[in-house]
C-alpha cells in the first residue's frame, strides 16, 4: 500500500463498554505507526476531542446501548461517518450488561439503591444531567445501520488489523479461522 | 460396485439406506448441522444441513441418499440461508460466549464461525429463563438451548430414563425437565448418562468443571468445525 495524500478520518467511542476493544485495538502494537500513515484520528478517548467532524470516513463503535446518551452518541457517529463499524461482543450482542435484560430496571435500580445490604438510606440518582437508563441494554445495529462487525471479547489486535488493513485496501474483510472470535 | 450420487459435483459413494449426511461424513465432506448426531435417529429440526437435491431443498440428515441424484451444500445460496438460520439461533436465545463454559467446544459458535456470521442480524428476543441448578453434579442453563432435542432422544433412547422433552409449539417450544416439580435435582439423571455428553451448546454442564481447558486448545481453538468431520463420525 502506497500512503495516500488524503488520510482517512477514524472517529472511536466507548458506548455500554469496557474499554477492552479500545486497549485491544492499541495491541496492534507497532503497527499503529503504519496505521498513522493512512489514517487522522478524529473524535476519540485517544484524541479527547468531543464532537465528530462532519466527514469522517470510518466510525469504531465499542459497547452497547444501555443509556440515552448512548443513543444520542451512536446517532452523532452515523450522522457523520460513512463507514461503522462495531467492535466487540457488547456492540454486536449487547453483551454483559445486556445480562440485566431479563430484570425490569426498577427492580436493578431498587437493588442496587435501596435494598443491597450495607445502604442506609440511599436514593435512585435522578440528576438531570445523568443519562436515563433504558429499559434493555441494546446492540447497535438494532438502532442504527452498522457496516461491518469485529466479533470478539474483545477482539485481538490481529483481528483488528485485519479488518482496517482489509478496508484501507478496497477488500470486503474477513476474519479466518483463529481470528473469528465471539469470546 | 457401490453406488454413488453427486455432491457439489464430487462423486459420493453409499450404502443402501444411508443417508445423504451418513455418506458424505464418511466421505470427509463437512456438511453444517447442529440437532444431527451420528448416534442418534435423525431429527430434522435445525434445518442446517439443508442441502439442494436435483434443486429441491430438503434436510440431508433426513433424506436416504439414492444413485444419481444431484446434491448441492457448499454454495453461497445454501450457506446464506444456513447464516440466518443460525442468526435466528442466536437472537432468539441468551447467548453471551464471553460467560459460557462451553465456548470454544460449542457446535453453535463453531458452525456460526464456520459460516462467517459477523453480527446477530436481527433484534434480541432476550428471553427470561431461568437455570436449573437443582442437581447436584449438572447445570442447566436454558439460555443457550437450541431445542435439538439430542438430549430428549439420549435419554429416551439411550439412558431409558425420559428426563428430557420438548413442550409448546412454534416459538413457545422449550425444553422441559420430566419431573413433578420440573427441576432436574428430582430425576434420576446422573454424569454417567448419555443425554449429559450430547448438549451441542452450553446448557448441560458438568458442576464444578467450567473453563478447565484454557483458550487456545479448545476443541474448535484448534482447527475449525470443517476440520472435525472424522471425529464427528466416531462419534465425539
Amino acid at each position: 500500500m502506497n500512503a495516500p495524500t488524503k488520510k482517512l478520518k477514524v472517529a472511536t467511542t466507548s458506548l455500554a463498554g469496557c474499554f477492552g476493544c479500545h486497549m485491544s485495538f492499541l495491541d496492534i502494537d507497532e503497527r499503529l505507526f503504519t496505521l498513522l500513515d493512512y489514517i487522522e484520528f478524529d473524535r476519540s478517548p485517544l484524541t479527547d476531542i468531543k464532537h465528530c467532524s462532519p466527514d469522517c470516513d470510518i466510525g469504531i463503535i465499542e459497547g452497547g446501548l444501555c443509556n440515552a446518551e448512548n443513543v444520542h452518541v451512536l446517532r452523532e457517529f452515523r450522522k457523520n461517518c460513512k463507514v461503522l463499524i462495531a467492535i466487540g461482543a457488547c456492540a454486536i450482542n449487547g453483551g454483559l450488561p445486556a445480562q440485566r435484560n431479563h430484570l425490569p430496571l426498577t427492580t436493578i435500580l431498587e437493588e442496587v439503591y435501596h435494598t443491597s445490604p450495607g445502604l442506609a438510606n440511599g436514593m435512585i440518582p435522578n440528576d438531570p444531567e445523568l443519562p436515563l437508563p433504558l429499559d434493555k441494554v441494546h446492540p447497535i445495529h438494532e438502532v442504527v445501520k452498522i457496516d461491518y462487525f469485529i466479533p470478539g471479547c474483545p477482539p485481538s489486535g490481529d483481528a483488528i488489523w485485519k479488518v482496517l488493513t482489509d478496508l484501507l485496501a478496497g477488500r470486503e474483510p474477513e476474519l479466518g479461522h483463529g481470528l473469528m472470535h465471539y469470546d | 460396485m457401490s453406488q454413488t450420487f453427486m455432491l457439489d459435483g464430487k462423486a459420493i459413494p453409499f450404502e443402501e439406506g444411508q443417508t445423504i449426511i451418513q455418506a458424505a461424513t464418511k466421505a470427509g465432506v463437512f456438511i453444517p448441522h447442529l440437532c444431527y448426531h451420528p448416534d442418534f435417529k435423525p431429527h430434522g429440526s435445525c434445518k442446517l444441513c439443508t442441502v439442494k437435491v436435483n434443486g429441491r431443498q430438503t434436510a440431508s440428515c433426513t433424506m436416504r441418499a439414492m444413485a444419481g441424484m444431484v446434491v448441492e451444500s457448499d454454495t453461497e445460496e445454501i450457506n446464506a440461508e444456513r447464516r440466518a438460520l443460525t442468526q435466528m439461533l442466536f437472537v432468539e436465545g441468551n447467548h453471551f460466549c464471553p460467560s459460557c463454559e462451553q465456548s470454544g467446544n460449542c457446535q453453535l459458535q463453531a458452525t456460526a464461525y464456520h459460516l462467517g456470521m459477523m453480527s446477530p442480524h436481527y433484534d434480541h428476543f432476550f428471553p427470561s429463563r431461568p437455570v436449573d441448578a437443582s442437581h447436584p453434579e449438572v447445570l442447566l442453563d436454558f439460555n443457550r438451548c437450541i431445542l435439538c432435542s439430542l438430549c430428549v432422544r439420549a435419554s429416551r433412547d439411550v439412558d431409558g430414563k425420559n428426563v428430557f422433552a420438548l413442550s409448546g409449539r412454534g416459538i413457545g417450544t422449550h425444553l422441559i425437565v420430566n419431573a413433578k416439580s420440573g427441576q432436574l435435582g428430582d430425576t434420576d439423571f446422573t454424569l454417567d448418562d448419555k443425554a449429559a455428553h450430547v448438549c451441542p451448546v452450553g446448557v448441560i454442564l458438568r458442576k464444578r468443571k467450567g473453563f478447565a481447558v484454557p483458550i487456545g486448545e479448545r476443541t474448535y481453538d484448534k482447527q475449525p468445525i470443517s476440520g472435525t468431520v472424522d471425529a464427528v463420525t466416531e462419534g465425539h
